[in-house]
């Protein structure tokens, strides 16, 4: 191989590198290339539901497991007029609404939703940013209030409208947190309205009064704060169209992963 | 009768050898490069099925020392100034808290979401790439032809002495360099058989989804932040492999290993005489 060949291929290496570098941003920024990545996050939902039974339980650990440090992300106290305004009577006129596509829309008070048939669980509580802490959850049973509600048969998805309004600048009304699951994993045993944690009454900064806990997928999922309950058969035309606060931010809304 | 030297082209790398090697060159460098932003969202480790936050066994952050902000990176009860490289890094005047520095993640700035999508994509290519060279491997006899050492190879005494050629920068010439010498063979085998198969092992251990799916696999590894920690572990024992690879590819006969990662065609030279095999 001669010497200028040599020469040419070292500094087209060098090059390469530099475009490397400068490329990976580029295509970040490129639409067609981030539609071919997305599909990977189709095939992935796909494998998991292939090998997944959507009815197997997270594993829930003992007492002793229990974190004394759970960390708390997102909303910490909502500044949300709305919630103040509850906060200062204790939640007395506090009415959980469920609505949307069913037979007998509910409004219960807090001593209803504890009334509700519960299930207590200790689990561990996987953050997309890499953490983990375990806590004690006791709530009502998603399944139980949407079979009092008479869930009707065409709504896919239930969604979970938050007091906090996470992001402000937001100006398409899109700044409001809220989630949304499937009807599977809403009937999902370990799926619950928790009111308690670690055996007292849910913290504020941890989603007072009402916390969704859909174990088996990642912490943006449970929804703090939570007011209303809305059963949909799309869910086209809320937020920003994907499904909750963090999906329509590019996080992916099963978030099993 | 004498013979001179001579060179011999032989054919070293099979199509599926070299083509799933670059895409796993590819596959491996953009995972890396991902992973490191995925990390930044929470610069630290732990071991156990829970994160201790007052306790990492590793964590990279920015700490006020005498009013100035500097990069702290901690291993256990160790403690570094990493300025410019872990915790507090970026051009003067501009820099910011983040675990590595914007050179190595992707994309450049922080984005988890983007690093997350990027991660996932490349997790595919990689795995689909892997199986493909395994199955291919074990189908064709190249596992047990080319990676597995021969009994000779393991004697306790060949060992050493290859080690010892390998410490001196001397590696085999001639008919020796038809086949791959011990070292290289245990430790292409240590990399496709353990590290890399870790990688996706624990990579799905961290799914919150999966650990329903096959809840012994996350027990395997001593919960998820241990999951996660060993994911971490394994990753830099890659990336040490592919340092000492490439400083061995440059000495050991840069554009002659190039070449044969390239074309196939890898040349030995011979006292002459043999043939050179589907050159």
């Amino acid at each position: 191989m001669s010497l200028d060949r040599r020469r040419w291929l070292a500094g087209a290496g060098a090059s390469l590198a530099g475009l490397w570098l400068a490329g990976c941003d580029r295509l970040v920024a490129n639409s067609t290339f981030n539609g071919m990545l997305k599909v990977a996050e189709k095939w992935t939902l796909r494998a998991q539901r292939l090998v997944t039974d959507r009815n197997a339980l997270a594993r829930e650990f003992g007492p002793a497991d229990i974190s004394d440090d759970f960390k708390a992300n997102g909303t910490l106290r909502p500044r949300d007029p709305e919630y103040a305004a509850l906060l200062a009577e204790n939640f007395a006129s506090y009415r959980l609404e469920v609505g949307g596509l069913v037979e007998q829309p509910l409004s219960l008070t807090l001593a209803e939703v504890r009334a509700a048939p519960s299930r207590t669980q200790i689990t561990r509580h996987d953050c997309v940013e890499g953490w983990s802490s375990i806590g004690k959850w006791k709530g009502a049973r998603l399944s139980a209030l949407l079979d009092r509600a008479k869930l009707k048969p065409e709504a896919r998805y239930i969604v979970f409208h938050c007091a906090d309004t996470l992001d402000p600048s937001a100006t398409d009304g899109a700044g409001k947190y809220y989630e949304s699951i499937d009807r599977i994993d809403a009937y999902h045993p370990q799926t619950i309205l928790a009111y308690q944690m670690n055996d007292a009454t849910l913290p504020i900064r941890h989603g007072y009064p009402l916390r969704l806990r859909v174990e088996r997928q990642l912490g943006y999922k449970h929804a703090k704060y939570v007011m209303r309950i809305e059963a949909v058969a799309s869910l086209d035309g809320i937020g920003r169209g994907q499904g909750g606060f963090w999906p329509d931010r590019g996080y992916e809304w099963y978030a099993g992963i | 009768m004498a013979h001179k030297p001579a060179k011999v082209m032989i054919r070293r790398h099979s199509g599926v050898t070299r083509i799933t090697h670059w895409l796993n060159v590819l596959a491996v460098s953009l995972l890396l490069m991902s992973g490191l932003q995925i990390f930044n969202a929470h610069p630290a480790l732990y071991w156990g099925a829970a994160s201790t936050f007052a306790e990492p066994w590793v964590s990279m952050k920015k700490v006020e020392v005498g009013g100035e902000p500097r990069g702290i990176t901690t291993v256990g009860d160790l403690r570094f100034d990493t300025t410019g490289l872990f915790g507090w890094s970026g051009a003067e005047g501009a820099r910011e808290q983040r675990g590595f520095p914007a050179w190595a993640t992707i994309p450049s700035y922080r984005s988890l979401a983007d690093g997350r999508r990027w991660h996932f994509f490349f997790a595919w290519l990689f795995v689909i790439n892997g199986l493909v060279y395994w199955l291919w491997g074990l189908a064709r006899g190249h596992v047990a032809r080319d990676l597995l050492p021969t009994r000779d190879q393991l004697r306790p005494h060949d060992l050493l002495h290859e080690i010892g050629e390998h410490a001196r920068l001397r590696f085999p010439k001639g008919e020796a360099a038809r086949t791959y010498n011990v070292i290289q063979k245990l430790t292409y085998l240590l990399v496709i058989v353990v590290l890399l198969p870790l990688m996706v092992a624990t990579g799905l251990s961290m799914s919150p989804g999966f650990n329903a799916t096959l809840p012994g696999l996350i027990d395997l590894f001593g919960g998820r932040q241990s999951a996660r920690t060993i994911h971490f572990l394994s990753a830099a024992a890659i990336v040490v492999f592919v340092a000492v690879h490439l400083a061995l590819v440059v000495v050991s006969g840069f554009w002659n290993n190039i070449r044969s990662m390239v074309t196939g065609r890898y040349a030995i030279e011979t006292s002459g005489g043999a043939e050179g095999d589907r050159a």
